[in-house]
């Protein structure tokens, strides 16, 4: 039989070795190297991009001096809104094409999957055995115009001889979709494998047909993991550029590209930095408003 | 409202139908279409070119080892491999040091014992969820701003920021059904608290930590983004891949896309067959 422990038995009876001091201290030492990078390479350095997006840099020499300079925000807005809403399209496209394609594997492979689950879900991270790069450039590779895939639509008149597909926005959300999809898929299989089938048990006790146990106790119960799933595949896409630059060429640009281009090609500091805060400000809704609701530490469990 | 039997029956046999046949090929289709591209990559890498034109020819002339052979013909392309192996590397060893052991410190303690508890669990969130380009660019104001020469060290600093959190949540998801009764064992046997770490809590945690590895290493070794940003003149393989096909694909991509495939494909196949043996 167990005994009951006393609130303070830790205190009382722990580890006799350290001493009182090295255990007040020792959650904080744990913490500390980890802690400190993430605070100078992650936290530091988004603040200052807050504050970089403030100031007047000069092209050129890529010095910056403090101005207070909100006017860069409305600036960047008005010159790359387009952009944005770009790229909100093509990340939500490919958000809900995943949640569509995914969710009936996911729940054949939860509730069907038997002993070959294991098996079944390496095959859903299948893609992640090949470098994202050189994966999109495969899709290139299929996708072009000249290719074997349009080629052979072309020979069979499935398809106009001139249609193409690589340059197009659908294009991007098909590379989007491919790569993203596991994001999709393993956060619904995590949720539907967790569904109690009591539960689904009950429901067909009290009479439910399959269609209404599916939509009344399967789908309601999988919802946070298609909350996950939309975290972890949408805020992705959204900053994503290799699709676009691989895929979709010169028009349909992504803001990811921008700010990419602003920073690396033409130092465009400033406006880089506020078109990073502006997407940042985008993305934490959608992080905060999942934590609120779910609480931050549940999306472990679906990573 | 009531069924009869046969009615049962049917309901029973049908939902057999949809869950035998409708999802099982509709399922297959969906692993066809994740296996697809990479089956041409591996087919393609074999493929013949037209002389004079050294990139993956559009269409089918026959097989050839030529490329396999000339694997290393491209300049840049094995050293940008090897720099990524290392940087790989080093950042996991480093991430999962300071990550397992955040993850002991967020398992074992909580507030008021550990303060700012709650405020670490929220930067891992974010860090884990934000867009990468934005962790990126804005590492790369900071090098900017205190004229850090981007390379090798920075790559290393950035590859263990964005990874330390993920090792951090896969090693205290593991962490959390751990027996303390049996580190309370060692201490009354007289073990010291490093010994008992070393002897008794390290083997016990160690699958969490090499999952936690292995993920921070796959992170590392396929990252684009943030390595764009902060590596100047030294191109780990993604970057170097991404530059040196603007123009067209070089056959030496596939070969290096199909052997790394290969190996970790082999690697988790035969980790899923030990696994079933255990």
């Amino acid at each position: 039989m167990e005994q009951p422990v006393p609130a303070d038995y830790q205190r009382i009876d722990g580890p006799r070795h350290s001493s009182l001091w090295g255990k007040r201290l020792a959650p904080y030492l744990l913490s500390l190297p980890a802690g400190l990078w993430l605070l100078l390479l992650f936290v530091v350095p988004v603040f200052m991009m807050l504050t970089m997006s403030l100031k007047n840099c000069n092209p050129a020499s890529g010095a910056c001096t403090m101005a207070w300079h909100w006017g860069e925000f409305g600036q960047v807005l008005s010159l790359y809104h387009t952009q944005f809403i770009v790229s909100l399209e093509f990340a939500a496209a490919a958000t809900l094409v995943d949640l569509v394609i995914s969710y009936p594997i996911a729940y054949w492979i939860a509730f069907y999957g038997g002993r070959k689950k294991n098996f079944f879900l390496m095959m859903l991270l299948v893609p992640f055995f090949v470098s994202f790069v050189i994966r999109t450039l495969v899709w290139q590779f299929i996708l072009s115009d000249n290719g074997f895939f349009i080629g052979f639509l072309q020979r069979h008149h499935l398809v106009s001889s001139n249609f193409h597909v690589l340059g197009t926005g659908v294009a991007v959300v098909a590379g989007l979709a491919y790569n993203y999809l596991p994001f999709t898929a393993l956060p619904l299989y995590v949720a539907l494998e967790r569904i109690d089938r009591k539960v689904l048990d009950a429901a067909y006790d009290l009479y439910a047909n399959r269609r209404t146990a599916f939509l009344k106790v399967i789908v309601p119960l999988s919802i946070p993991g298609v909350f996950a799933a939309f975290l972890l595949t949408f805020i992705p896409a959204f900053g994503d550029y290799i699709n676009q630059q691989i895929l979709g060429g010169t028009s349909n640009v992504m803001i990811g590209t921008v700010i990419q281009s602003l920073f690396l090609a033409t130092s465009d500091y400033a406006g880089g930095a506020a078109l990073s805060v502006i997407l940042l400000l985008v993305s934490l809704v959608g992080i905060w408003s999942y934590a609120k609701v779910l609480g931050s530490r549940s999306i472990e469990e679906y990573l | 409202m009531s069924l009869s039997v046969e009615q049962i029956v049917q309901r029973r046999t049908k939902r057999r139908h949809v869950g035998r046949f409708v999802l099982p090929v509709y399922s297959w289709l969906v692993i066809a279409y994740l296996v697809f591209p990479i089956a041409v990559m591996i087919i393609f890498s074999f493929n013949k070119v037209h002389a004079g034109f050294p990139n993956v020819s559009f269409a089918w002339n026959g097989l050839t080892l030529q490329w396999y052979h000339q694997w290393n013909n491209l300049p840049g392309l094995s050293s940008s491999f090897w720099l990524s192996i290392r940087l790989a590397l080093l950042a996991t060893t480093i991430a999962t040091v300071l990550g397992t052991l955040l993850a002991i410190a967020l398992v074992r303690y909580r507030p008021p014992a550990f303060r700012g508890k709650s405020i670490i669990e929220q930067v891992l969130f974010t860090n884990i969820a934000a867009p990468e380009i934005i962790m990126g660019a804005s590492l790369l104001g900071v090098f900017v701003t205190y004229n850090i020469a981007r390379g090798f060290l920075t790559l290393v600093l950035a590859h263990v920021m964005f990874s330390v959190a993920y090792v951090t949540v896969t090693v205290r998801a593991r962490l959390a059904g751990f027996d303390r009764s049996l580190e309370e064992a060692a201490y009354d046997l007289g073990a010291k608290p490093l010994s008992t770490f070393r002897l008794i809590t390290l083997p016990l945690i160690m699958p969490g930590v090499l999952a936690g590895a292995l993920m921070a290493f796959a992170l590392s070794i396929d990252d684009y983004v943030t390595s764009n940003f902060v590596s100047g003149t030294a191109s780990p393989f993604p970057v170097y891949i991404f530059g040196a096909t603007r123009v067209g694909t070089p056959p030496q991509v596939f070969v290096f896309g199909t052997v790394i495939f290969a190996v970790g494909f082999a690697l988790a196949i035969s980790s899923l067959f030990l696994a079933k043996k255990n």
